[in-house]
């Protein structure tokens, strides 16, 4: 490698640092004062570019080559800031008090709801951006040339680095947020009016981000994926920078920068794995990021858990009538319906397992698909690649979602809350791109497929019980355990970690084997996904599927046990049955997610419970409110 | 009377701040001893070091011929010593009958078990412990609803579970009636006689701390003044000055 593509490829990686940084820091002056992880903040990026290349030709060819373009990117800024008002003012204001677990959903509903607004206006096919006037060329550096624009976005970095100093530390509006993101409790009491102050940081947050997408736009075209790929990065930048601080996202974008220039050299195929490698890295030598501040002890995040078994008549009814339908569903069932309940059934077991650590654990997991795919890919490699038996294969599944969740459940369980859940996502982030780049083993993108079971067990009927079978094994298990000492341990942990130290609890050592067991039930049902589905492709390891899983058990109800399991089986039918009609999905499921969020952060059967009692245990609304764990 | 713990040349301190500088003082079995102070004195911290939830930087504290300095609070809990957290730390989704028997499945390390149900285990032993706080009527409400008094007497039911040697109790009265105190504090004493029973705590109230302590120790900006007998502090001066000469000086 010689110097001066050394330099080249660093000024490279110095540009893509800058356009990181504008979207990092708005995320991070967003998390700050509201405490919000607004996984929308990858959405307001691709509106920017969206609104650029709506305002650019008019506006260019209204006021010229010369300011034109310049004033296009910022009243794309400034509409996708608009934006953000609206957001906040509309939904996330009321949900400042909420469990991170809602706050987190609502914004990945909104995430959804942009993606099908963006193809509704702007259709699926990409817009490519313009060449800026002024800054066509190239110069030369050290015998290479460099594009004009690339060194202009590596100044806009550094001059947006320093405007938001001066506005943080010259402004009384600066001192307001940067009071409210020390101690927001603090400011509260000092008078400082918390909404215009939240309003005004979301339009902030969301301008930058839109400016970003505004100046990504020449280079790169705007599409329909700007939003996730940002929002990863964004995220990734944020948590090792420091969560709320500016300056250590400056810093952590100039690192993922250099890291994705050079990664792409010494590893073509794995520069996500390197990305979120240092980033795991950075979070066990500094477990709040390299500025950040340690956040208050992470108090229980949900609710209680109801802890009696359904102890209602009508509800020990309603399981007997539950049980018969499923038994004898598939006598009467057209084939469709039962391997419709096949995977509605898998899917119930994803969602009760996940709340089980969630819920009873207190661990928030944004990664649960990871353990999913790991059971799918597990069972159809087996076959494919080793010609195991379907017994072995199936088997294989939940022993290696289990082994490896219990590596990363030592791993995160060494954090608490919102920075738990972020690596949670990287590691399942981490497995998705490994699914995706490893093509020889596992067929990359178009995945293995072929997996089918032999012989009898082929039959839709007979995997339909087989599958309920096995997975209500795992879920009785979960359901069982959740009621043994082990369930009441972990209930003790979220409660209160300070207490369980003081009576010999090691609440970690427990939080790492409900983490594995969890890991593992997942894997069953990822194994036999692969055997309905005759196969496997990245998509099992995605972000939808670990959100899914929590709207499932969101929409079923997050403090209730059988709550995942409706929520599950009600999800996948609801999906099944509104995905043909409609080609917009994502739009629905994003108002769905709102609405449930708004309206009904019980769930199904939480609402029902509330009224009727029917499924056991205290009424009680309230939710366990912050005990404020303190030493005195 | 035999030593329990001894606590030697105790250090600590945060950023600059010296919170608590050579602290020595010794417990004898059975015996009920307070660590009073004004506010900054340092009897949190040092209580804390004793409990295992602040670490050290110097010192010995050993508990029955062992140091337990710098151990982590579970362990320390293994080898005898309950406390209750001055803001009660309770498990608030759970039964009060349930939190004691969290506390007797640690100790019968059954925390891991699968299959038993959970409600089930040393309930009676559980329910004869609450008997004897007085709880008995509120062993299945659950700990979110109760009223803060009785949140304390969780914490003691819960603390002396496993019957140690040591409990540590700090500002068990804080936020309590003078009536409920009384309660408590002669509770705690008829505790620790039936039970021989050691007890270490940290109070603001001086009628408790003079009724029911057989030594105090009296601190001041992280030092020990003097260690005595109720009459004995009473009559120091020192201590008179550093009471009402803080007084006078926060009235000016």
């Amino acid at each position: 490698m010689d110097l001066s593509f050394f330099v080249n490829q660093a000024l490279t990686g110095l540009a893509s640092a800058s356009s990181l940084f504008l979207v990092a820091s708005g995320l991070t002056l967003i998390f700050g004062v509201s405490r919000i992880v607004n996984f929308a903040h990858g959405s307001m990026f691709m509106l920017g570019a969206y609104a650029a290349a709506t305002v650019y030709g008019p506006i260019v060819s209204a006021l010229g080559p010369a300011i034109g373009p310049w004033l296009a990117m910022l009243a794309a800024a400034v509409a996708v800031g608009l934006i953000g008002v609206v957001v906040e003012v509309l939904l996330l204001r009321r949900l400042y008090h909420a469990p991170h677990m809602l706050q987190i959903l609502a914004t990945f509903g909104i995430v959804l709801i942009v993606q099908d607004a963006v193809v509704l206006i702007w259709g699926y096919d990409q817009i490519v951006g313009p060449r800026i006037p002024g800054l066509r060329g190239a110069v030369t550096i050290f015998g290479q040339r460099f594009p004009q624009y690339e060194l202009f976005m590596l100044f806009i970095g550094p001059v947006v680095f320093a405007g938001l100093w001066l506005l943080l530390h010259r402004t009384r509006w600066g001192t307001l947020v940067r009071a409210a993101t020390r101690d927001r409790e603090m400011a509260d009491i000092l008078g400082v009016d918390q909404a215009k102050l939240f309003t005004t940081v979301f339009f902030l947050g969301a301008a930058l981000a839109g400016l970003a997408g505004g100046l990504q736009w020449p280079r790169e075209p705007a599409n329909i994926y700007l939003d996730t790929r940002v929002i990863l990065e964004a995220f990734v930048v944020t948590v090792i920078g420091g969560l709320g601080s500016i300056g250590g996202a400056l810093l952590a974008s100039i690192i993922i920068g250099l890291l994705q220039a050079f990664g792409i050299l010494l590893f073509p195929k794995s520069t996500l794995v390197l990305v979120f490698a240092v980033m795991a890295v950075v979070l066990m030598v500094r477990p709040w990021g390299l500025l950040g501040r340690p956040e208050p002890q992470a108090v229980s995040d949900l609710a209680e858990t109801k802890t009696a078994p359904p102890a209602h008549r009508y509800a020990a009814h309603a399981f007997a009538v539950a049980l018969a339908i499923l038994l004898v569903l598939p006598l009467f069932a057209p084939d469709y319906v039962v391997k419709l309940a096949t995977q509605a059934i898998i899917f119930a077991l994803v969602a009760f397992s996940l709340n089980f650590i969630v819920a009873t654990g207190g661990i928030l997991s944004f990664g649960h698909a990871a353990f999913f795919g790991l059971g799918a890919y597990a069972a159809a490699i087996a076959v494919k690649s080793h010609g195991a038996s379907t017994g072995l294969a199936l088997l294989a599944a939940p022993v290696l979602a289990g082994l490896v969740a219990l590596g990363v459940g030592w791993f995160i369980v060494r954090r608490t809350g919102i920075y738990l859940a972020m690596l949670t996502l990287a590691f399942a982030q981490i497995l998705w791109s490994v699914a995706f780049q490893w093509v020889e083993f596992t067929g990359g993108d178009n995945g293995i497929v072929g997996v089918y079971m032999p012989g009898w067990a082929s039959q839709t009927g007979a995997y339909y019980y087989l599958t309920l079978a096995f997975c209500g094994i795992a879920v009785a298990l979960i359901w069982r355990i959740m009621f043994a000492p082990f369930g009441y341990t972990l209930r003790a942990g979220r409660d209160s970690a300070l207490r369980c130290d003081a009576i010999g609890i090691d609440v970690r050592r427990h939080q790492v084997l409900a983490f594995a067991l969890a890991g593992s039930a997942a894997g069953v049902a990822g194994g036999f996904f692969t055997f309905l589905k005759g196969g496997v492709d990245p998509s099992l390891l995605s972000m939808d599927i670990s959100a899914d899983a929590l709207i499932m058990s969101l929409l079923g109800g997050v403090q209730t046990v059988v709550g995942p399991l409706v929520g599950g089986a009600a999800f996948t039918f609801l999906k099944a049955y509104i995905m043909p009609v409609t080609d917009q999905w994502r739009l629905v499921l994003g108002i769905v997610i709102i609405v449930l969020v708004l309206a009904f952060p019980r769930g199904i059967v939480g609402f029902i419970n509330a009224r009727s009692g029917w499924f056991g245990g205290a009424k009680s609304e309230a939710p366990v409110a912050s005990t404020g764990e303190k030493l005195a | 009377m035999s030593v329990l713990l001894e606590v030697n040349g105790l250090a600590k301190s945060f950023g600059g701040v010296q919170a608590v500088r050579d602290v020595s003082f010794s417990l004898g079995r059975s015996e009920m001893l307070a660590i009073i102070g004004p506010n900054g004195a340092g009897k949190s911290t040092c209580f804390n070091m004793v409990g295992g939830q602040i670490r050290p930087d110097r010192g010995t504290i050993v508990l029955d011929g062992q140091d337990i300095a710098g151990k982590a609070p579970r362990d320390i809990w293994r080898r005898g010593v309950g406390r209750t957290f001055q803001i009660s730390a309770t498990f608030m989704s759970m039964t009060v009958c349930e939190n004691v028997q969290m506390a007797l499945m640690s100790h019968h390390w059954r925390t891991r078990a699968l299959l038993p149900l959970a409600s089930r285990l040393y309930a009676e032993e559980a329910a004869a412990i609450l008997d004897r706080i007085g709880l008995a009527d509120r062993r299945s409400h659950m700990c979110g609803v109760l009223a803060y008094g009785d949140l304390k007497r969780v914490e003691l039911a819960v603390a002396i579970a496993h019957r140690p040697k040591l409990l540590l109790m700090d500002e068990p009265t804080a936020g309590m009636s003078p009536s409920e105190r009384e309660a408590l504090m002669q509770l705690t004493a008829d505790i620790v006689r039936q039970e021989e029973m050691a007890v270490l705590f940290t109070e603001h109230d001086m009628d408790v701390v003079f009724a029911h302590s057989a030594r105090i120790v009296v601190m001041n900006r992280g030092a020990v003044v003097t260690v005595g007998t109720p009459a004995e502090v009473r009559e120091n001066a020192e201590v008179k000055h550093i009471y009402l000469g803080g007084t006078l000086e926060a009235a000016h």
